[in-house]
């Protein structure tokens, strides 16, 4: 007898994977790789599900997060909000089903894009402490709120409701959502700065956090109004990869190729239609069902030749130059300076994106005297914070793998006065805030804690980033131009009182008199020095080619 | 004269005020004390001040300092010369040194700041740091047949022991009672006065006996130069042989160039050099008591060949360029070589009675 397995020995063990079993066992892909991360990810992704759900809804939003230790290593972690609420049929689903949601098969800007997040919450607390997930919804229509107790089936990928009732009681108020999670972590400060930044990227959202040792803390709203909704895009020629073509092309109700370009795509006219045909060499009146798998790669081949026009850009939805500075200076109001920009959008692989640069320097007396006193030992300067936003979520982990950190490594801070060694991030009391929007964030990995390296991104990251230097540069050489300017009008002040002094004693006169005189003459001739002095500066810059810098 | 130079500066007062009356960066001129602006006037056998001037201004941070300073002193010698008291400049120094309002700045940290800023305000406003009334430490000796009245005092500078009479920096005020001698004899060093006032050379020589100490005070100068005026003395000037002695001489004669501005008031231009020369080292058989010469010393025996003072007499062309060419200097004590009393009873006498002096 041979000893060697045969194959149907194997197909006894071979059976499908679900989606769930797959994640139960690959945990750390979804963002729960140690304990504090994975209490993190539990608050993170319910409140990035509850400020979807508001701004969709037109509803300002107003945000309750509470943290309480049941024992050294469990938590429950309960989120509520103002939201429209979840109509009780969808409820089990979307907590209790992987790869549900509204946000996958669509173009629109949003915070969560696979419809992952928080049914991976409910498995994972499911997986540590067993505790179902609790959800109490309340829509306007229905006078009572809807409870339920869920787990997720793994094996099917099912919600799996233990409990379910409607109840009387008011719990979220006229409308909204709460959820209750039981989960295994560690509690850290990075749970408050995740929703200090949150606040930051979400100035017109409220957030009121409850903290394990019970401290309450308040983000309050900077902007009373919601931005403008993102619009729904349809997908860019230049985007295109063979299956999702494949799909669109068996699906569409277009009867001929050229209406199918010209109704599925966006920026496609009949004219850039029909160039796409002719490059890819299919008539245009083939039958979009019966282009085979060559015709299908020679097809992608010509859309992505053809000259096509820009995606629609009104489909993203930035926070706002103006807003990001306001949301900054309301967080950190002891901030010596704050700017920020907002860049055109720009394209990757057919995804419009855009990216915004806040900066905010200088972070008051007190915290600078700590952090100097903290590097005592070693006189170097910390490098700068950088806080990256994607889509407003705040992007707490994996900071080296991210484009965004490489586009800030790679401009040079020198020139923007400040230090840097090497390619590092640069050394200065400063906060970097970077914001990617775009229809689609290409991240790293399912915990969407990196952006992916495309060029496009990190080029027009880069140029936003020296948009923002050069603002920071002009206030810091304003800064020490002022600085020199006070020493020396603070020198020739100094001097006033023994000079008016001598003079009195010279003169005869009143000494009183005399140093008034000379008092007012040092303060008339601080601004003519000024004005001289601006002129000088702003040659010298010249000189340095900082204004061939421009944005292209 | 006191109420003149209280009436500079009082007009120096005047015009920063109207500076600041009419917001003007008030300015102080200040003519320029350096070789550059120094000139040797032929006629008076003097150097002199050029015109060249430099404004020192408030609103300028390099010298914003320097004006306060300047102005503080100017008040400081205009208090002094109203309550007609005197004051050294180490007094001045202190008196003026303080911390400035919510600073940790000084008005003045060395002495060597403020006495640059007297002579400064000496040449801005033309007047003399005796005239505002300060003084610097007694340096020079003196010892002759003659009685001055000092403060009330009579002084007889022949009853003195052995000590002579120490020249005070001011000596505008002292009045000669009796002055009983035929000519001043300079001495550059202390060490030579010493020698010739035990060997009693100014009773046998009928001299004032003038002892410098190195580079004459101004009192030192001044004494000098009104024993010369106003009783028509001849003055000799003893010093080493080498550059230094011979520029101690030239600041004697014809004024230096830091203090070019005093010149006419201190200076002696009919002063005549008695010695020590590279000459009389050969002459007197010295050679075995000479040193070799220093790199500085041959180097600024060059920069005095270019002095045009120097130039006009052939002798001192003909004495510097010895000391280049040899390479040696000599000292007045070298003189004790050949004896004690060499000095004394030999060298002055013999160069006296040959007239033997340099011009």
């Amino acid at each position: 007898m041979s000893e060697h397995k045969k194959a149907e020995d194997f197909a006894k063990e071979q059976k499908e994977i679900s989606v769930s079993e797959f994640f139960e066992k690959n945990k750390h892909l979804l963002g729960f790789d140690n304990p504090t991360k994975s209490l993190l990810m539990a608050v993170k992704e319910a409140v990035d599900n509850s400020l979807d759900a508001a701004e969709e809804a037109g509803i300002l939003p107003d945000i309750t997060v509470k943290i309480k230790q049941v024992d050294e290593n469990t938590y429950i972690v309960s989120v509520a909000d103002n939201g429209p609420g979840i109509v009780r049929e969808n409820v089990p689903r979307v907590f209790g089903k992987l790869l549900y949601g509204s946000k996958f098969h669509r173009l629109l800007q949003g915070r969560g894009q696979q419809g992952i997040g928080i049914s991976s919450v409910t498995l994972y607390a499911q997986l540590t402490t067993g505790v179902p997930t609790k959800v109490w919804s309340k829509v306007e229509s229905k006078k009572k709120t809807y409870y339920c107790e869920l787990h997720l089936n793994t094996a099917k990928n099912e919600p799996d409701v233990i409990k379910e009732e409607e109840i009387d009681k008011e719990v979220v108020g006229e409308h909204g959502v709460k959820v209750e999670m039981e989960i295994h972590g560690r509690y850290r400060k990075t749970v408050e700065d995740y929703l200090k930044q949150t606040s930051i990227s979400n100035p017109f959202a409220k957030i009121a956090y409850t903290s394990p040792d019970g401290t309450k803390t308040v983000f309050p709203r900077s902007l009373n109004d919601l931005p403008k909704p993102p619009k729904r895009m349809k997908p860019h020629p230049h985007g295109m990869e063979f299956g999702i073509l494949q799909r669109l092309l068996q699906n569409t109700s277009s009867r001929t190729l050229l209406s199918f370009l010209t109704n599925e795509f966006s920026s496609v006219g009949s004219q850039s239609g029909k160039e796409i045909c002719k490059l890819a060499k299919i008539p245009e009146d083939t039958k979009p069902q019966e282009l085979d798998r060559i015709a299908i790669e020679k097809l992608i081949k010509g859309m992505q030749t053809a000259k096509i026009q820009r995606p629609p850009t009104d489909c993203l939805s930035p926070i706002g130059s103006a807003e990001l500075e306001k949301s900054l200076k309301k967080e950190y109001p002891n901030a010596e300076f704050v700017t920020s920009i907002t860049r055109d959008p720009e394209v990757y692989r057919g995804f419009p994106f855009l990216i915004e640069v806040g900066i905010v320097y200088g972070l008051g007396d007190e915290v600078q005297a700590k952090r100097k006193k903290e590097n005592d030992d070693d006189k170097k300067e910390d490098v700068i914070e950088l806080i990256r936003f994607a889509n407003r979520v705040p992007l707490l982990y994996q900071q080296s793998a991210c484009a965004l950190t490489e586009a800030v490594k790679d401009v040079d801070w020198r020139r923007y006065n400040l230090s840097q060694s090497g390619s590092n991030l640069p050394s200065g009391p400063m906060k970097l805030v970077i914001h990617i929007c775009s229809v689609w964030v290409p991240f790293m990995s399912e915990s969407k804690e990196a952006v992916a390296a495309y060029p496009e991104i990190i080029k027009e990251a880069k140029l936003a980033i020296q948009d923002a230097g050069r603002k920071l540069s002009s206030y810091l050489s304003g800064k020490r131009r002022a600085g020199e300017q006070k020493r020396r009008m603070q020198m020739f002040d100094r001097y006033a009182g023994e000079v008016s002094d001598a003079l009195a004693i010279l003169t005869g006169k009143n000494d009183k008199e005399i140093e008034k005189k000379l008092r007012a003459l040092v303060e008339s001739r601080v601004h003519i020095k000024e004005e001289f002095v601006d002129e000088s500066v702003e040659m010298s810059d010249a000189k340095k080619g900082i204004k061939s810098e421009k944005k292209p | 004269m006191a109420k003149e130079v209280k009436k500079e500066l009082q007009k120096l007062g005047d015009k920063l005020l109207q500076d600041i009356e009419k917001k003007e960066n008030p300015s102080i001129e200040i003519p320029i004390r350096a070789l550059s602006n120094v000139v040797f006037d032929k006629k008076l056998g003097q150097l002199t001040l050029g015109d060249k001037t430099a404004k020192r201004y408030y609103f300028n941070v390099a010298h914003a300092k320097k004006f306060m300073q300047t102005a503080m002193v100017a008040s400081f010698s205009k208090q002094l010369i109203d309550q007609n008291i005197h004051a050294s400049i180490r007094d001045m120094f202190y008196n003026l040194k303080r911390t400035l309002p919510d600073s940790n700045e000084n008005t003045f940290d060395e002495q060597s700041e403020s006495d640059p800023i007297i002579v400064d305000l000496e040449v801005a406003i033309d007047v003399l740091r005796e005239q505002l009334h300060l003084t610097t430490d007694r340096k020079g000796i003196v010892a002759g047949n003659v009685i001055i009245q000092d403060r009330g005092d009579n002084i007889d500078w022949s009853k003195l022991g052995s000590g002579g009479w120490s020249i005070p920096s001011t000596v505008d005020e002292i009045t000669f009672k009796k002055v009983d001698a035929e000519f001043v004899l300079v001495v550059e060093k202390n060490a030579g006065f010493e020698r010739l006032h035990e060997d009693k050379f100014w009773q046998k020589h009928k001299c004032i006996l003038v002892g410098t100490g190195g580079q004459p005070s101004r009192g030192t100068r001044l004494l000098i130069q009104r024993l010369n005026q106003e009783h028509k003395l001849p003055v000799y000037v003893f010093c080493d042989a080498d550059a230094y002695g011979a520029y101690i001489y030239s600041v004697i004669k014809s004024g230096s160039i830091s203090l070019a501005h005093v010149s006419d008031r201190i200076s002696t231009p009919s002063a005549k050099f008695i010695g020590l020369t590279i000459s009389d080292v050969y002459e007197y058989d010295l050679k075995k008591a000479t040193i070799k010469a220093k790199d500085v010393d041959i180097k600024r025996a060059k920069e005095m060949l270019n002095y045009e003072w120097f130039k006009k007499n052939p002798r001192w062309q003909k004495e510097l360029n010895l000391m280049i060419e040899k390479g040696i200097k000599a000292e007045i004590e070298a003189l004790s070589h050949k004896g004690l009393k060499f000095m004394s009873e030999t060298y002055l006498p013999d160069k006296l009675k040959k007239k033997d002096f340099l011009d």
